[in-house]
């Protein structure tokens, strides 16, 4: 597999042992359960919604393929008789899938492909996995597996028994297929009348077996030859269809098949959408909605961003980063019961409990809040629970009525900077996101280039933005924004009638350029001088007094409404803000663990005794410990007479000097013994390796830290 | 032209055969003449070989079947294991056989039981009295399969003492066969690739209903001229004639030119043809989406071929590790100090080139390197710090999956396992820019 997917190990402890486990370590508040409920209802809507949005930009693709599919073997069912049918060699109708390198989200686009093929084609679909088919013989078995498993699922489980036995039998040739295959179809066709009318009706008579390879870039090159060699032999009894699924580029088939046997092949092209374009209708869809309650603090939302850009691209993984997010955020904070759509939320303030309340009052946010207040205030909000709860309702609608607000504007806001030259605030909407719930956008320099860029628009630009701002507040929620509508649109007005005025205007404009020709070069050149002098100390033109009426407009949208996130109150209960448990969990570093674990054992063994000031080797550490800061000082190749030595001497400090002369000149057989198990075991760890070099000495394998 | 006679068979059936197997009179003939009668004892086994279509798998079945004589034909390629060619062969005996016996499923797992169980098999019907033939196709497969497979399939006649030759067909040599034990040497017979006379002959053999000979074959002369410098494989000029025919049909059917106007409809399939020589032909363009194009008068351009996806997108890491892996591959490791140092000292010009080295390292294709000089390369080109985590890990196994990397030596993990970078120096462009 590319790209390994890797479990988080929290994510499964939770759905497997429920709620139990959520209480576990702070029961001191009450609410974990339905805390774990409202993780579990929110992360279903949103697991929903993430596969909708997968089904939806899938739908073009697999539009394709269908309609591909279905025009692969129209010359097979019709037996057409004429010259040309006759006469052509048979190809097998291949399509090669351009997929892109996020291995990890190919497995979920081909179970949702094969399942719209089982609905709209054909019942016979094997999927084929390189890993499995390291032989032809492997790869046939697999493929008449799938296939003959598959005609049981469609029609009866009555006669399971029967052809799971004879399955093991059958002898695996495409003869034996080929025999399958006439055998169901006529089934099929004979049966069809009387109870199947409608799947009947959707299928044809011959349904095409499609037969998909998921990785095409790891089958060997012999098994693929070796397959379409003798699938082509059989096109004619067999409607085979081959899926190729790519990962690079679609020039690996030829680098894969020699001429000889892509001839055999009829290869069509279908591109999945990008994976980035994905992430952003994601992001877009989960993030940058009121819909759901649960959001993702900056640096959060950068760590889950920068591992899908940087390393792996995969979709999945991020939508696996934003559950694990999710689940910890449920877990770590006790008021996150508070994060839940709004009505629901207002009834559970009532009836929290006074340790929660106690928890609401150390929130920073909050804390912040309070201080700002007058002190009768300050007084009953930190005492009296009733008032509190009041409050925390009336704060949870502002924060509500925040993100209503600042969704609408943040798009607005995109649609000016995203049309921007060099892009000051980033292309992509995301990146615009994150600049805002970093700190104040408006105190950017980023910010104040792109203003002044926007100074810069010209009209028919400004126009269709202000178009587009005025689609975003109309269809949004937010209730506050019939004002701005309304400015909008007003602008909007004036720039229509700019434009017929400026209409009335060109026609003295050009009898002044009539004038202009007829002069000689000097005055010319003094008219335009003379026009440029003027153009410097001229006021503005309406148009652009109009424009920076706009620009300044939404500079002071932007300052009301997208406040940094962790500037509101009680945005904690909200955010998901640790991003450092984040990193640990989805973005591991073996290499540095395994470092610190050899290097500073107290680091995770707790024991006083090993806490040491850096330096000094401790002899109270694991023998490895020692052995390994030993290694550390020692070059390429390390004399293992010596490194005995020091370990010898390291481990006998202990004793003190008096012990010392005893073993001066033998070592112990005991600290030999220690010292040969420690060393095999930094060799298993992959740390030294033995020599052929020089006689009794390791080569170290790693480099550095010395 | 020899004809083809033979006084076992009848006059008009070989007629009918000479007709089906035009240009290989001579090999027919040479094959009629070692068969001899219907119950003589032929040759024990017969190797037959010849380029890529140059008839041999058509002319054995159609003179097999044309003269009625009792055969089994197998393809090596898919019976792939001994047991299901062997068993395949069997089976095949069995449906041989007029009476319709039980077809039960036998067991053949060794050579042994096959000798056996054909004699049964031969003496259960009326074969005795005529020579079987027993057609290899693909015969360079047995090599690949149990030591045995082939010597014993070479001197099948001897051990089981029936009247059975054994034909094998293939591409390569009889000397690339040849076991280090010793055979028993088959004849060898070698099918000579068709000339362009003999390509036109045939292609034109079978020309539509709808248009006369001449025309069709003045259309295979205008199409062997384009292709013939190419590809002389029978069935891929055969596919591409029946591809393009409706295009050169065009001015005829629009009633432009009429059908001796050769001039005038060279003028118009000849760029077309030239077209279709870079796409089609090279599965550029599936031969359906050809179609497709000339049905709609389309031009080729529009449809981009599959050489033209080349941008591969790749996260960033992964892209700076493939260029890493490309430096590694083709800098000579003492040049790492030079170039990927920040204080490297001075560069000695005199004696730093030595001639041999002089030959670009593009020609000699990439050279292995550790993985922690690969690292060590990656650290120094990324601007920022990259912390060593799983996931870089777990991108250099991808990209080996990918096939842009392999793994040199692969038995080894923990003693630094070392790859090489396989794709082109204008993947490597495209990436970096």
């Amino acid at each position: 597999g590319c790209f390994v997917f890797k479990p988080s190990p929290k994510k499964r402890k939770v759905s497997q042992k429920t709620a139990i486990d959520f209480r576990g370590r702070n029961n001191e508040s009450e609410d974990s359960e339905l805390r774990f409920v409202t993780c579990q209802s929110l992360w279903n809507q949103i697991k929903s919604e993430t596969e909708q949005i997968q089904e939806d930009l899938n739908k073009q693709l697999f539009d394709n393929l269908l309609s591909f599919l279905r025009r692969s073997h129209s010359e097979f069912r019709e037996k057409t008789t004429e010259w040309t049918c006759q006469m052509k060699s048979r190809e097998i109708p291949t399509a090669a899938l351009v997929l892109g390198v996020n291995v990890t989200d190919h497995d979920l686009t081909f179970r949702s492909f094969s399942e719209v093929l089982q609905n709209n084609i054909t019942p016979y679909i094997a999927l084929l996995e390189a890993k499995d088919c390291p032989d032809v013989k492997n790869l046939m078995q697999k493929l008449m597996g799938q296939l003959m498993n598959c005609y049981i699922d469609v029609d009866s489980l009555e006669d399971e028994d029967f052809v799971q036995v004879s399955q093991n039998r059958i002898r695996c040739s495409m003869t034996s297929l080929i025999n399958w295959y006439e055998n169901v179809t006529k089934k099929t066709d004979s049966e069809t009348p009387s109870k199947k009318r409608t799947s009947s009706s959707r299928r044809w008579q011959s349904p095409p077996v499609v037969v998909i390879f998921k990785d095409m870039e790891s089958f060997t090159t012999k098994v693929l030859q070796d397959f379409i060699v003798i699938s082509s032999q059989h096109i004619h009894e067999l409607p085979l269809v081959l899926i190729f699924g790519i990962a690079t580029s679609p020039m690996i088939i030829h680098s894969l098949l020699p001429h000889s046997v892509s001839s055999l092949l009829c290869i069509e092209l279908f591109q999945s959408l990008s994976c980035k374009e994905h992430l952003s209708t994601i992001i877009d869809k989960l993030l940058l909605t009121t819909q759901f309650p649960f959001k993702l603090g900056e640096k959060v939302l950068q760590v889950l961003i920068n591992i899908f850009l940087y390393h792996d691209f995969s979709v999945q993984n991020f939508i696996k980063g934003f559950q694990l997010c999710m689940v910890e955020h449920f877990y770590s904070q006790p008021l996150s019961v508070l994060c839940c759509q709004l009505v629901d939320a207002k009834k559970r303030v009532n009836s929290l409990s006074h340790d929660q309340c106690e928890n609401i009052r150390k929130l920073p946010s909050f804390r912040r809040y309070v201080e700002g207040q007058v002190s009768e205030k300050q007084i009953a909000l930190l005492t009296a629970d009733n008032f509190l709860k009041e409050i925390v309702q009336k704060l949870l609608e502002d924060l509500h009525v925040y993100h209503e607000n600042y969704v609408s504007v943040l798009r607005c806001l995109h649609v000016f900077t995203s049309s921007l030259p060099k892009y000051p605030l980033g292309k992509q909407i995301r990146e615009l996101h994150c600049a805002c719930l970093e700190n104040r956008v408006w105190e950017t320099e980023e910010y104040e280039s792109s203003l002044q860029l926007a100074r810069m628009l010209n009209k028919s630009d400004v126009v269709t933005m202000l178009q587009q701002c005025v689609e975003i507040f109309v269809s949004s929620s937010g209730k506050e924004f019939d004002k701005t509508v309304e400015k909008l649109k007003e602008f909007l007005t004036q720039f229509q009638k700019l434009e017929e005025a400026i209409q009335e205007r060109d026609v003295s404009v050009s009898s002044q350029k009539e004038l202009q020709k007829k002069t000689d070069l000097f005055h010319l050149q003094k008219t335009l001088l003379e026009l440029k002098e003027s153009r410097r100390s001229k006021k503005l033109t309406k148009f652009e007094m109009l424009r920076f009426e706009v620009v300044d407009y939404i500079d002071s949208l932007v300052r009301t409404y997208l406040i940094p996130a962790d500037h509101k109150t009680l945005h904690e209960i909200v955010y998901f803000n640790t991003a450092s448990v984040l990193r640990g969990h989805l973005n591991a570093a073996p290499r540095i663990a395994l470092h610190t674990a050899l290097n500073n054992p107290y680091c995770y063994l707790k024991n006083q005794a090993l806490k040491s000031d850096g330096g000094s080797i401790s002899n109270k550490a694991p023998d490895i410990c020692i052995v390994y800061k030993l290694h550390l000082e020692c070059g390429r190749l390390i004399n293992l007479v010596d490194w005995l030595e020091a370990f010898s001497t390291v481990v006998m400090a202990v004793e003190g000097p008096n012990a010392d002369a005893a073993s001066s000149d033998q070592v112990d057989d005991i600290i030999h013994a220690r010292f040969i198990r420690a060393i095999s075991e930094l060799e298993l760890l992959g740390f030294i390796k033995p020599s052929k070099q020089k006689t009794d000495h390791v080569a170290r394998l790693t480099w550095g830290g010395c | 032209m020899p004809n083809l006679e033979h006084p076992a068979y009848p006059a008009a059936t070989l007629l009918q055969l000479e007709s089906l197997v035009p240009c290989r009179e001579s090999q027919v003939s040479m094959l009629l003449s070692i068969f001899g009668e219907r119950q003589q004892f032929s040759f024990p086994s017969i190797f037959i070989y010849g380029h890529t279509s140059s008839g041999k798998t058509y002319v054995m079945q159609n003179l097999l079947s044309t003269l009625q004589l009792p055969h089994v034909f197998v393809n090596c390629v898919e019976y792939f294991t001994s047991r299901l060619l062997l068993e395949e062969i069997l089976i095949q005996l069995q449906s041989c056989s007029s009476e319709p016996e039980q077809t039960s499923h036998v067991r053949c797992d060794t050579f042994n039981d096959f000798v056996r169980l054909f004699k049964q098999a031969v003496a259960s019907q009326e074969l005795q009295d005529q020579t079987l033939y027993i057609v290899l196709d693909r015969a360079e497969q047995l090599r690949e399969m149990e030591a045995n497979i082939l010597p014993a399939f070479l001197r099948l006649q001897e051990l089981t003492d029936r009247n059975v030759t054994v034909v094998l067909l293939s591409e390569i040599v009889w000397e690339l066969f040849r076991p280090s034990t010793g055979c028993f040497e088959p004849l060898t017979l070698y099918f000579p690739d068709y000339s362009i006379g003999h390509l036109q002959k045939i292609l034109s053999q079978n020309h539509p209903p709808e248009y006369s000979a001449d025309f069709y074959a003045a259309y295979i002369n205008i199409l062997l001229g384009v292709f013939y410098m190419v590809c002389r494989d029978l069935k891929e000029l055969q596919h591409l004639a029946v591809l393009n025919f409706s295009k050169y049909c065009e001015p005829v059917v629009r009633g432009e030119a009429n059908e001796r106007d050769t001039r005038k409809l060279w003028k118009n399939i000849e760029p077309h043809l030239k077209k279709a020589m870079q796409t089609v032909y090279l599965r550029e363009i599936s031969s359906s989406q050809w179609e497709r194009l000339q049905r709609d008068d389309g031009e080729p351009g529009q449809l981009k071929g599959l050489s033209a996806h080349t941008h591969v997108e790749l996260p960033y890491y992964s892209k700076f590790l493939l260029i890493a892996a490309y430096l590694a591959s083709y800098n000579p490791v003492r040049t790492d100090k030079r170039f990927f140092l920040k204080h490297h000292g001075k560069i000695r010009k005199t004696n730093f080139m030595k001639k041999h080295e002089k030959t670009s390292n593009h020609l000699l294709g990439p050279k292995p390197f550790p993985l922690d000089r690969l690292l060590a390369i990656l650290y120094s080109i990324v601007d920022n710090r990259v912390a060593p985590t799983a996931n870089i890990f777990s991108q250099i196994t991808s990209l080996v999956t990918l096939q842009l990397l392999s793994m040199v030596g692969h038995n080894d993990q923990l003693d630094g396992p070392r790859y090489k970078c396989t794709v082109s120096l204008d993947f490597i462009r495209a990436i970096a820019r």
